[in-house]
């Protein structure tokens, strides 16, 4: 196609304007540090929030108490009950959501201009004086346990909750935030309050607002909604060892489709070289239709409807992750392919051309990103969290243009350990047993 | 908590598509629409706040305008459209999309076929010459048919055989539809896509990828007469289908008979209820009806306040969760459902039986006026949030106008939905919940006592 060339030419003066995204930078009275995208446009806020810590902080046994407090947050709070307080935000319009993960909880919140004050008022009780009401906790605890019974059989489920046992053990990260039927089943009340005044607390909170607002009235605005926040809560998790060694494990399970979960050590957030990780990730197995995985297992032999790669630098370690699916017979050969790719990468690298097509469809992307109030505010607890500058916005894509050849080469001998890859399949695959060197 | 048992709403999800994705369009949408002269429609929704644009053709096809025999190739078409045209080599498509910095997809519906990119404003040209160019020239060969007959079998594996749910869903609507095919899974019955072909594939391709049958929907930063001038280079010159036919389907016969199913599966981890009943669709003479059943949906089971979730999990321990589904946005009949998942304990039919009992009350009861207010409050608050995202305007309009409706329909939609009675909710609903025109489905384990 011919006309390609003449337009990549132009591609890296494709966004000048990104500078133009202004982050404020907010310290509020109250001793609250928040970003801020003012956007007047559309009359509503989007406001996320997130504590570090998350549902690792859980307690010794206590598996799935910070999980179970954050889904119990919209069910009673203040003088209003579970339904009291459903019909308020119906009645506001307001989007209020609450989740756990392993290194955060968050509170994602929407709500209009035109009733902006109700709405904070209504998502303050919830962060302040949530009820914990037993009916309500035994009708949560109730749908907490349906959802790890249904993870139970699900092959999807089943193969990550195996590979993390099997990496991480007694650590938080070796279970799902969840908890187990048993551990959820022996949650009390005061398990819930304890994990609300141990996780959410000011000194671990990021805040991030995009919207119709301006730096003064969510300056306000945080301090009336967290500044009744304890100071501190519990210590943050220990760092987490990663136990799995090359190799490949099957559980067993009936499905005409094995799942397979594979991956090694990965590259801290702050290494110097996590950029050319992640530029080497894009060409093995990150980038849509286009890595080499892709290439290779679905495009070239249609053994899958989707292979991909990522990195994951969590808090308290860091991980090389893919993940693959092909019918039982076709699985082994998908996992041999896979292998080969993971090698080949390790010992020849990467081509230029490959480089640079990472590069332009990374930089590229990157805008795209800040597509809404929702997306944006979410970037910029991302960043704060993270350790970034705001001015990181404006430099992220030189730090990608700025990956050499050598840098990428370089990173993937390091990185890809292909004699350490860890393969945890679930289904009944055909011919895997015999090649499994870490049985 | 919203969405506790992942396994069960995401089937239901799959099903239908929620009532609540495509309830609001808004007033002030910024949009243009223009005509090309080969009968191609354009619609331009103008988002100026940052420099970016999606383009999406959508074509009026989708798998319930397959040939007999042939289920799954709409889909397996939009697959191939990322093969070859006469100057572009397999795969080139999206890796020059990827290579402007863009991102591009597929999808394929009952009665639509999407194409789309996101990528800077200024690439939009490029985008549209290659959507013209796939729109006509496509070169397929045996090979590229084989591997990627492949990836759809291992696609229909990872969505359907591999979920209980997914294959329960397919058997209900099997059973919901005697004559349309809405009754056929969108992705294809396996035995009929391990036989499709090079000759299946291109007769579809040949009968319905035209510019006549295809709808321009571009939403970003961009201005319609800029639009205009590349849609008319790049797709006013490919020559209209003279042979595009009607898109007669088949109408079901008048049904007669309750139909009852279960489906037993050791993989079921969480058995549930569900009953889908045939159900109007918005059309271009009346909306309204199709309105009232959003607003039915949203009473019964649209969240914490509904009557379903408040009878079953918060009055009772029925359930763990309880909602009610509805599409809107069909050529023809669509379907409207409702699921219960029991609590420990509970039977699956003490579940079915407690639901018919919170019908039974509504049509008796009413609608409760306040909670209405509140569901129209949201309504007009969605219209609000939805154009933070102009993707999903976009989709609003393509998927409306490839099921009959045009833009004024579109608009016209938030103040129809405002101006429903409760009356006309309950009017609706008694038309609607009629067992002779509905399935009644059990998924359950094998061990489960049905009675």
């Amino acid at each position: 196609m011919k006309f390609v060339a003449t337009l990549l030419t132009s591609l890296l003066l494709a966004f000048p304007a990104w500078a133009e995204i202004d982050i404020q930078e907010i310290t509020t009275p109250g001793g609250f540090d928040a970003w801020l995208v003012e956007e007047q446009d559309i009359p509503f806020v989007a406001l996320e929030l997130r504590f570090k810590g998350g549902a690792s902080l859980d307690r010794d046994g206590k598996r799935g108490a910070t999980n179970l407090m954050m889904a119990l947050l919209e069910e009673g709070a203040g003088d209003m009950d579970a339904r009291a307080f459903a019909e308020r935000t119906e009645e506001l319009a307001a989007r209020f959501s609450y989740d756990a993960y392993d290194d955060a909880v968050s509170v994602s919140a929407k709500f209009l201009t035109e009733n902006r004050d109700e709405a904070v008022a209504l998502l303050r009780e919830t962060l302040i004086n949530p009820r914990f009401d037993e009916d309500a906790i035994e009708r949560v605890r109730a749908q907490v346990a349906s959802s790890i019974r249904s993870d139970l059989k699900d092959p999807n489920s089943i193969v990550s909750q195996a590979f993390d046992a099997a990496a991480f053990g007694d650590h938080p990260y070796g279970s799902s935030a969840d908890g187990t039927l048993d551990s959820v089943a022996g949650l009390t009340r005061d398990d819930l309050t304890a994990a609300h005044k141990g996780v959410m607390r000011r000194d671990n909170v990021f805040i991030g607002a995009a919207g119709d607002i301006s730096a003064e009235e969510l300056s306000t605005l945080i301090d009336d909604l967290l500044g009744d926040l304890p100071e501190t809560g519990w210590d943050m998790p220990a760092r987490a060892d990663f136990a799995l060694e090359g190799g490949i494990d099957v559980v067993p399970f009936e499905t005409p489709q094995s799942v397979a979960l594979f991956g090694h050590e990965g590259i801290e957030r702050d290494d110097p070289d996590f950029f050319a990780a992640y530029v080497m990730n894009v060409i093995l197995g990150g980038g849509g239709f286009e890595s080499r995985l892709m290439d290779e297992v679905r495009e070239k032999r249609g053994l899958t409807y989707g292979v991909y790669s990522y990195l994951v630098p969590k808090d308290y370690a860091a991980l090389y992750l893919g993940r693959v699916a092909s019918a039982n017979d076709r699985i082994a050969e998908a996992i041999s392919v896979i292998r080969d790719e993971w090698s080949k990468l390790a010992e020849n690298g990467a081509t230029q051309e490959e480089l640079d097509q990472a590069k332009t469809y990374l930089t590229g992307a990157y805008p795209l990103r800040f597509d809404g109030n929702g997306p944006i505010a979410d970037i910029l607890v991302g960043m704060q969290m993270d350790g970034l500058p705001t001015e990181y916005v404006v430099n992220r894509n030189a730090k990608v243009e700025a990956v050499t050849l050598e840098d990428v080469q370089r990173v993937a001998k390091r990185l890809l350990r292909p004699e350490d890859l860890h393969f945890t399949v679930v289904g009944e695959p055909e011919g895997l047993e015999a090649e499994a060197p870490g049985q | 908590m919203r969405i506790a048992v992942k396994g069960a709403a995401l089937a239901l999800m799959l099903a239908t598509g929620l009532a609540q994705a495509d309830t609001v369009p808004t007033p002030q949408d910024d949009v243009t629409t223009f005509a090309l002269d080969n009968g191609m429609e354009v619609v331009v929704i103008e988002d100026h706040r940052a420099p970016v644009v999606v383009n999406m053709v959508w074509y009026k096809a989708g798998s319930a305008d397959e040939p007999e025999g042939a289920s799954g190739v709409a889909h397996f078409l939009e697959h191939l459209l990322f093969k070859g045209t006469d100057t572009l080599d397999p795969g080139e498509f999206s890796r020059t999309v990827a290579r402007n910095g863009g991102s591009d997809n597929a999808f394929t519906s009952y009665d639509y076929t999407a194409y789309f990119q996101r990528v800077a404003a200024d690439r939009l040209d490029l985008m549209m010459r290659m959507e013209a160019d796939r729109m006509v020239n496509l070169r397929l060969d045996e090979k590229d048919i084989l591997t990627e007959r492949e990836v759809i079998i291992e696609e229909r594996n990872q969505r359907t055989e591999n979920d209980p749910g997914a294959l329960f869903g397919e058997q209900r609507n099997a059973a919901l539809y005697m004559n349309h095919r809405y009754g056929v899974p969108i992705i294809g019955w396996r035995h009929e896509m391990v036989t499709l072909d090079l000759d299946d594939a291109l007769s579809y391709y040949r009968k319905n990828y035209a510019p006549n049958n295809a709808i321009l929907v571009v939403a970003g930063d961009v201005k319609p007469d800029d639009v205009r001038s590349m849609a008319e280079q790049h797709f006013g010159v490919l020559p209209p289908n003279p042979d595009l036919m009607d898109r007669a389907r088949p109408d079901e016969p008048p049904q007669r008979a309750e139909r009852r199913l279960t489906y037993r599966d050791a993989r079921v981890a969480q058995p549930y209820v569900s009953r889908v009943y045939l159900a109007p669709s918005r059309n271009h003479d009346d909306q309204k009806t199709a309105a009232a059943l959003v607003l039915l949906s949203e009473i019964l089971g649209g969240g914490q306040t509904s009557k379903l979730v408040r009878a079953l999990t918060f009055d009772s321990q029925t359930a763990v969760w309880a909602g009610a589904f509805y599409d809107a946005t069909r050529l023809d009949e669509s379907s409207f459902g409702i699921a219960v998942v029991p609590s420990e304990g509970v039977s699956l039919q003490e579940a079915e039986d407690a639901m018919d009992r919170v019908i039974a009350e509504f049509l008796v009861d009413g609608v409760d006026e306040a909670q209405l207010d509140r569901i129209k409050m949201q309504l007009r608050a969605q219209a609000i949030y939805s154009r933070d995202n102009v993707e999903r305007l976009a989709n609003r309009y393509g998927k409306a106008l490839a099921t009959g409706l045009t833009v004024a329909d579109v608009q016209a939609w938030p103040d129809i939905l405002q101006s429903v009675t409760g009356e006309e909710i309950v009017a609706a609903a008694r038309d609607v919940f009629d067992r002779n025109q509905a399935v009644t489905g059990w998924l359950t384990t094998p061990e489960e006592v049905t009675q």
